[in-house]
């Protein structure tokens, strides 16, 4: 019978976790000179304005319907839970505070972050991962054309412009619902509730939502290109970049909500 | 002195992932020649065409074009150097979000919105070349048939006058009346424009109709190189049983 090996054993989930981390550091390596590639070849010509507006009103414009309906709604409901919560030790005033500050500094960016990352990084991944396997991507090179500054910059800048104005947007339409239905169904007078959304309405608060926004608009195209990009495997791969680039963009743009609020506020 | 080949790959290897697929790969293709290579699926044939264009780097060897070394080559450099060529790809792999005219155009404006005119011009000149008028100057490519879709993949590979043409399996999926229209236009596009035709294929037809001589690749290799009247009497075996699509024989 043969002697055990208990340090043998013991090492080999550690080396799976080694293996584990090395590959995370890989992927993030990966993905940093992605970028870093993409900003480096955008600044030389060629240029593409017209795919960057192309791209601009593929973002922000046609995911509008989307991002006003869940602010709305997202904003009624807020309310409505402020108020529930709030009746319960007599603080029901505090609704018209609560949403407009929860709407701007959390709920605005990150809703809209997350609707668009589903809308808008499946499409790129899925667009980018499909030109790869038809050999699209290999037809823009023998025609001269940097896929960086073609395809990817354009989106990358795009998304990074059009989710503050999303997020502006989104706010707006999300504190219009709480004061819908907290006017309308909650009986709140309309001129107080306003006084008092303006009265904690704070120019630093709409600063951090945009910066979040800007923060999360890049995470979004990013994951949607960077997947895309190295599709491989004919259909199944294309759906699994599009799966890795949505799971990808929402895990980044909550980790980087954490730390952009933990150091404003931490 | 003799002339330089064109292209001149000389002892080109790659290997993906333990599995050689291009095994020290010789092979020279002289000026205004048309050249076809045959072999299985899987033999390298692609990744050869994609060596040579800096799609893929080998592991080893060099790749002359017109004298010049090409591998490691990058940005502006192997810009020049692909302006050389035009490349028809199996798949056609047209520009989907673009309509047909901008595709042809494409290596003309790098996909910028230039001169619009002038590049409706130039691609109605070349879909004529190719057989197809201008209805299909503003249609998407997922409206056209497969047939159609490589005719203008072949006007997009020409317009920019290239001095070499890779043609990547150029009638694989096609019924044998297209295969042939693909073929004629393909000869055709040779001898009007003077261009040096490298061809992977392993349509036999085509391969006869198109090419001036004939390259079987096996496993990495070249194991045989003839002229295209030879190709059913090579006295190789490996032709000899890839042709005549036998099973049994020295390809397993």
């Amino acid at each position: 019978m043969p002697a055990p090996q208990p340090a043998a054993a013991l090492l080999a989930p550690l080396t799976a976790i080694g293996r584990l981390v090395i590959a995370l550091f890989a992927a993030i390596g990966r993905v940093a000179i992605f970028a870093m590639r993409t900003v480096a070849r955008a600044v030389l010509p060629p240029y593409y304005p017209g795919r960057f507006v192309e791209q601009l009103a593929h973002i922000g414009w046609f995911s509008l319907p989307v991002v006003g309906l869940t602010a709305i709604f997202t904003g009624a409901a807020l309310a409505q839970q402020i108020y529930t919560a709030g009746s319960r030790f007599s603080a029901t005033s505090t609704v018209p505070a609560v949403v407009v500050i929860g709407m701007v500094r959390e709920l605005g960016p990150v809703l809209v972050g997350l609707m668009v990352a589903g809308r808008v990084s499946s499409a790129m991944a899925a667009e980018i991962g499909t030109m790869r396997v038809t050999e699209q991507l290999d037809a823009l090179a023998t025609l001269r054309t940097d896929s960086y500054r073609y395809l990817i910059a354009p989106r990358l800048f795009a998304a990074v412009v059009a989710l503050p104005l999303m997020v502006l947007a989104a706010n707006a339409i999300g504190i219009f619902g709480g004061w819908l239905l907290a006017v309308q169904k909650l009986h709140f007078n309309s001129a107080n509730y306003l006084a008092v959304t303006r009265k904690y309405m704070s120019f630093d608060d709409f600063e951090m939502a945009m910066v979040k926004a800007g923060v999360f608009g890049f995470f979004i195209a990013l994951m949607g290109c960077y997947h895309g990009y190295r599709t491989s495997g004919g259909a199944a791969g294309v759906g699994n970049a599009t799966r890795n680039a949505v799971v990808s963009a929402f895990v980044l743009i909550l980790a980087s909500n954490f730390l952009i609020t933990a150091m404003v506020f931490g | 002195m003799a002339s330089m080949p064109k292209i001149l790959l000389d002892d080109v290897s790659k290997t993906f992932s333990g599995n050689v697929v291009l095994d020290g790969l010789n092979l020279a293709v002289e000026s205004g020649e048309s050249l076809a290579i045959i072999g299985q699926s899987g033999s390298g044939k692609s990744v050869t065409l994609k060596c040579i264009l800096g799609l893929i780097t080998p592991d080893r060897g060099s790749i002359r074009v017109d004298g010049e070394e090409v591998v490691g080559l990058h940005g502006a450099a192997l810009d020049r150097m692909r302006a050389k060529f035009g490349m028809l790809f199996q798949g056609s792999a047209l520009f989907d979000s673009l309509p047909i005219w901008r595709n042809v155009t494409f290596g003309l404006t790098q996909g910028r919105r230039i001169d619009g005119a002038r590049m409706r011009a130039v691609a109605e000149e070349n879909l004529e070349r190719v057989g197809l008028d201008r209805r299909v100057l503003n249609l998407r490519p997922s409206e056209l048939s497969g047939g159609m879709q490589k005719r203008v993949a072949l006007a997009r590979a020409i317009a920019p006058r290239p001095q070499i043409i890779f043609f990547d399996e150029p009638t694989t999926g096609l019924d044998p009346i297209r295969a042939d229209v693909i073929n004629d236009l393909i000869v055709s596009l040779v001898d009007d424009l003077g261009v040096t035709a490298l061809t992977i294929t392993h349509d036999m037809a085509s391969a006869r109709k198109i090419a001036h001589r004939v390259a079987m690749l096996y496993q990495g290799r070249i194991v045989w190189i003839g002229p295209r009247d030879r190709l059913y009497d090579s006295g190789n075996p490996y032709v000899d049983q890839f042709v005549q699509g036998r099973a049994e024989g020295p390809i397993q």
